[in-house]
């Protein structure tokens, strides 16, 4: 698996993470070789094999339609970077 | 103060009068005190508060009234959360964020007396086996010079060797409450998936998570599961089994069917002092007359591809919370939305974390989702029905907890594939939702504790435990 | 000079295409419907999902995404997604599971979103529509649920956006119909249909300025007879019927406009803006992301039984269609009227209610659709806020069958009386305030005589033609009885004695 720039910065942009020019050559090593040792599950046949997609036993965990009430906003804020004693505050969103 | 292995040694002296629970509290903040500096196993001490919760205890038991789990000092890993305490996962992302409820299983060990001393150490958000992944800089084996712990729940292994508590709860995702507990000499028992509640556990792998204590005794590790055990109201996945008597050690046979992992026992990773002790184990086995037979697992080298494939995608998907806008790190030097979001993470988690990320990113994106992520969750199937099915023949699975004895620190940093091999024997249990335990299986020829692994079929705890307990 | 300038540029004419090239293409929209469940907490967390609270004061651990927390899907959002399919003639999908849908935005405060994305709880159905062009069925493709995201909010004068989480984890469903409406008036007339359903339903209260009910339309155009389809514009959260139409009014003759002339058109999102009645581009934001869906793996799947099912069904309320047949064939009232008080099922159920006291359906509909109505409006309220009840209204009723008071004193007089104390049964309003009508003959003969007598030349004029007089003595006799003579009784007594004259 061959990790070219642009896939990289697509990843990165993706993930929300920065990915400085000075990090990208250890970063795509890391990723190649990881996904190379990952691809290694192509050497099975899975065919006929459905994804294994919950692992527990359980089904319809249901709640009822009850109001709890829980923290309140002031316990909401607190550990906000930045809010206004009503609001979380963040830069503008670009629209 | 002598140095206690078991609760029930504890609970002796203390309801004879001849300790108290404040002293008790006294000497494991004292070897704290002593040895936390070298060895950074508690990231927060809770001193003020156990000594208080002490004193309550102290006069409960006075009044006859104390519960359970009255004189058993524990520490929490740093993935489990704690109302009005600090919970980081180990990562600067979390910064000045403390929880505002208490995860289920600390809770229920809160409601049964039990006093929590600390907030220990681990590797960033449960990624990594050696604990050399923390923000705040690795822990170390107590054992050795400058050995790692083991990780991910290094912390919570170390405090318990160096007696700065009693018991931890740690969580295991590939391995991390076993490896350690092996690397360090002590019992560390990963339950069922969905045996014990996941709220408030920090996630790292939805579908691998488990809470699991680190005990000096496979005793203790029972008393802890049947008090963590059971249905949940917060957690949908959890199972509504009915909980056993885990301390009853009750059980119809006495010798068991037992399945070694050939390829394990004779991997040439296998260091030599870790081969020889699992083997010897082994003959002990036999001569206590229980069948032991070698099983052979083809899919084993595909334990380590499914279980990173897939841990890595729902790690990049639970991850994502941590973006600097409701809590945690906020980069200074954000200008806009979209930096405050790349730098506040690229800042505020450390390199295994984002590559991880990344991988996991990269493993659910549209072109590749099909050939790596479905891929997996297909082969994950196939190891399950495999193991599945060996659990019908063969009572339980063992082998080695891991290839080697605890690294020097450093040592596997520079490959990831040497460092994720490490996990090869832990991981399986993981891959499947079983429930597997390591108990101490000697020394090696530097003094370094080699662990014995064992791993039974699901809801089988009991049994687990008993046969465990038979054989330490 | 400057203003008037600028006034030109502001309102400047809307571009038009004329009819001949107009019909030259076909349209082709889609609609993903988003209604808020009214359900007392969010989907997946215990929180109060109501509207219109002070800021963060519905949150919890859960909506805000705290670590260590974990879903919980609420039991009643499921039966409300579900009592919509029943509606709406879908297929109820029997093994469910929620998927994560991946993406960042300040609102979203797990980075992801729990949706359906490969099981939603309904296929296929449908919602009929009455066009001016006929009927037909706009079907769905499915609806899903999932959960709704927060709020954010910009002042001007800061540089930050405020964000609100009391609206994350709202339950959700999202419908999604094939891309078979064919015009603005079809959009409209399908989204009111959907909107009187849900109300019908109980499950959304439709209020489209509150956000409760709101629209993304899909639109294309292409050649008549084309089989290609045109390049899809998205239009996103729609919240007006009004809007809706205008915004699909605009698109259609941009982009006709746009092929005609050769140009491009760009896949992408735009927003309305009501003031210019435009259509423009928004930034690419999601239209690029991969939004890596996988299973939500802190959820275990959702299994509709047969009995589940059917439970549902059985708690179902009378839907509009099944209440205007009843309407028409049970009660034999008229389509009209029938169409008129389907309307809502708060005024369907007034109107039953009421025909509970009295046999008079026609005069119970001809009171709802009239007196009711009008004063409803007049004073901006509800049918639920009525203070006269339906016995009450069926009391009024039989008063006027029984003679005792005309129909026009009824609504002018005595009703408003009523409105005011609630605690008089209109007979004691008409008696205190000596509305009863006079239909003594004896009493109505003499005043008729009295009148008469009063007007003799008019009289003559009468016996010799003009007729019309009839209503001028008809006056004199209602001011004489201070209104309270019976018009019938006095018309019939009066001519009579005219006759007789």
């Amino acid at each position: 698996m061959n990790i070219d720039q642009e896939l990289l910065q697509k990843i990165a942009h993706l993930a929300r993470l920065e990915m400085p020019e000075s990090a990208e050559k250890e970063m795509k090593e890391s990723l190649e070789s990881v996904l190379n040792w990952m691809s290694e599950l192509d050497e099975i046949d899975t065919s006929n094999v459905k994804p294994l997609t919950h692992m527990s036993l359980e089904i319809n965990a249901l709640r009822e339609d009850k109001v709890i009430p829980n923290i309140s906003r002031e316990q909401g804020l607190k550990n906000a970077p930045k809010q206004d004693g009503e609001y979380f505050r963040v830069p503008k969103v670009m629209e | 103060m002598k140095v206690y292995s078991t609760l029930k040694d504890i609970q002796t002296d203390l309801y004879a009068g001849s300790i108290t629970c404040r002293q008790l509290v006294e000497f494991y903040l004292k070897n704290i005190e002593e040895k936390n500096n070298t060895l950074n196993a508690f990231l927060s001490v809770f001193d003020q508060e156990a000594l208080e919760k002490a004193d309550e205890i102290d006069a409960k038991i006075k009044a006859g009234t104390a519960k359970k789990l009255a004189g058993m000092v524990l520490g929490i890993k740093d993935l489990l959360c704690y109302k009005d305490h600090t919970s980081q996962a180990g990562s600067r992302i979390l910064d000045g964020f403390e929880s505002q409820f208490t995860a289920t299983a600390v809770q229920r060990v809160i409601d049964e007396d039990a006093i929590i001393i600390g907030r220990q150490n681990c590797d960033e958000f449960g990624m990594g086996s050696t604990n050399e992944n923390s923000a705040f800089g690795p822990c170390l084996n107590a054992v050795g010079e400058n050995r790692v712990a083991g990780g991910s729940s290094g912390g919570s292994a170390v405090a318990v060797q160096a007696d700065m508590c009693l018991a931890s709860l740690g969580t295991d995702t590939g391995g991390s409450v076993r490896m350690p507990a092996g690397f360090c000499g002590l019992v560390g028992l990963k339950p069922t998936y969905t045996r014990v509640s996941r709220w408030g556990l920090i996630a790292y792998a939805s579908s691998f998570d488990c809470i699991g204590p680190i005990t000096k005794s496979v005793e203790d590790a029972a008393i802890l599961l049947e008090i963590i055990a059971g249905k949940d109201e917060q957690d949908s996945t959890v199972s509504n089994e009915k909980v056993p008597e885990y301390t009853a050690f009750q059980t119809e046979k006495k010798t068991y069917k037992i399945g070694y992992l050939k390829e394990a026992v004779e991997s040439e990773g296998l260091q030599p002092e870790v081969k020889a002790a699992t083997l010897a184990k082994l003959a002990y086995l036999k001569a206590q007359g229980h069948e032991v037979e070698a099983v052979d697992f083809p899919l084993i080298k595909y334990f380590l591809p499914t279980y990173y494939t897939l841990t890595t995608a729902e790690a990049s998907s639970n991850l994502s919370r941590f973006d600097g806008v409701r809590y945690g790190h906020r980069s200074t030097e954000a200008t806009d939305l979209m930096s405050l979001y790349k730098k506040s993470r690229f800042e505020g988690f450390g390199k295994e974390t984002r590559k991880r990320i990344m991988l996991g990113t990269f493993v659910l994106s549209a072109s590749y989702y099909d050939a790596y992520y479905t891929k997996a969750q297909k082969i994950r199937r196939l190891i399950k029905e495999f193991t599945d099915n060996l659990l019908t023949e063969y009572d339980f699975l063992v082998c080695p907890t891991t290839p080697t004895t605890a690294y020097k620190l450093g040592e596997k940093t520079a490959d990831p594939i040497q460092m994720y091999l490490g996990d090869l024997f832990t991981v399986q249990a993981n891959v499947v939702g079983l429930p597997a335990i390591s108990i101490p299986n000697g020394l090696d020829n530097d003094g370094m504790p080699i662990g014995f692994q064992i791993m039974a079929g699901a809801f089988e705890e009991a049994e687990l435990l008993t046969f465990a307990q038979l054989i330490s | 000079m400057a203003f008037y300038y600028l006034c030109i540029l502001k309102f400047e004419i809307l571009p038009s295409v004329n009819q001949e090239i107009r019909d030259k293409y076909e349209v082709v929209i889609g609609l993903e419907v988003h209604a808020q469940l009214q359900t007392e907490s969010k989907i997946f967390a215990a929180d109060a999902a109501s509207f219109g609270a002070s800021p963060n004061t519905h949150i919890s651990p859960i909506t805000l995404g705290h670590p260590g927390t974990l879903p919980k899907l609420n039991k009643k959002a499921v039966e409300f997604a579900m009592r919509m399919g029943i509606a709406c003639n879908s297929q109820i999908t029997e093994n469910q599971y929620f998927d994560r849908k991946n993406y960042f935005y300040p609102d979203l405060p797990k980075g992801y979103q729990i949706t359906q994305d490969k099981t939603p709880i309904c296929m296929g159905g449908g919602v009929h529509v009455k066009l001016s062009t006929g009927e037909k069925t706009v079907r769905f493709h499915h609806i899903h649920l999932e959960e709704d995201a927060g709020k954010s909010l910009h002042t001007d004068g800061s540089s930050d956006s405020l964000l609100d989480y009391n609206r994350a984890g709202t339950p959700l469903i999202e419908m999604v119909t094939e891309p078979e409406i064919k015009s603005a008036e079809e959009a409209a007339t399908f989204m009111t249909e959907v909107r009187k359903l849900v109300r019908y339903l109980g499950i959304c209260d439709g209020n489209m300025e509150e956000g409760s009910l709101r629209c993304d339309v899909n639109i294309s155009v292409m050649p008549v007879g084309s089989k290609v389809f045109g390049t899809k514009v998205e239009i996103k959260n729609m919240n007006s019927m009004r809007f809706i139409q205008k915004a699909i009014e605009y698109e259609i003759v941009r982009q006709i406009d746009a092929v005609e002339n050769n140009e491009k058109i760009i896949q992408e999102t735009r927003s309305f803006d009501p003031a210019t009645g435009r259509t423009s581009g928004m930034r690419e934001k999601e239209s690029m992301n991969d939004y890596r869906y996988f299973p939500e793996p802190d959820l275990v799947p959702l299994v509709i039984s047969e009995e589940w099912l059917s439970s549902v069904k059985e708690q179902m309320p009378a839907l509009p269609w099944e209440l205007f047949e009843k309407f028409t064939k049970e009660y034999g009232l008229p389509a009209y009227d029938a169409n008129v008080l389907t309307d809502s099922r708060e005024v369907a159920e007034y109107f039953e209610a009421t025909c509970q006291f009295t046999k008079n359906y026609k005069a119970v509909s001809n009171w709802i659709m009239g007196t009711v109505k009008s004063y409803l409006n007049d004073h901006n309220l509800e049918i639920g806020q009525l203070s006269v009840t339906p016995e009450q209204l069926a009391q009024l009723i039989q008063l006027v069958d029984d003679g005792k008071v005309s129909n026009s004193t009824a609504s002018q007089q005595i009703f408003p009386e009523m409105i005011a104390d609630n605690a008089k049964t209109p007979l004691q309003i008409a008696e205190a305030k000596n509305l009863i009508q006079q239909s003594n003959t004896d009493t109505l003969q003499t005043l008729v005589d009295e009148v008469l007598a009063n007007n003799s030349a008019k009289v003559k004029e009468y016996k010799n033609g003009k007729k019309g007089l009839l209503s001028m003595f008809m006056g004199e006799i209602m001011k004489k009885s201070k209104g309270s003579a019976d018009p019938k009784v006095t018309t019939a007594l009066l001519q009579k004695t005219l006759e007789n004259l």
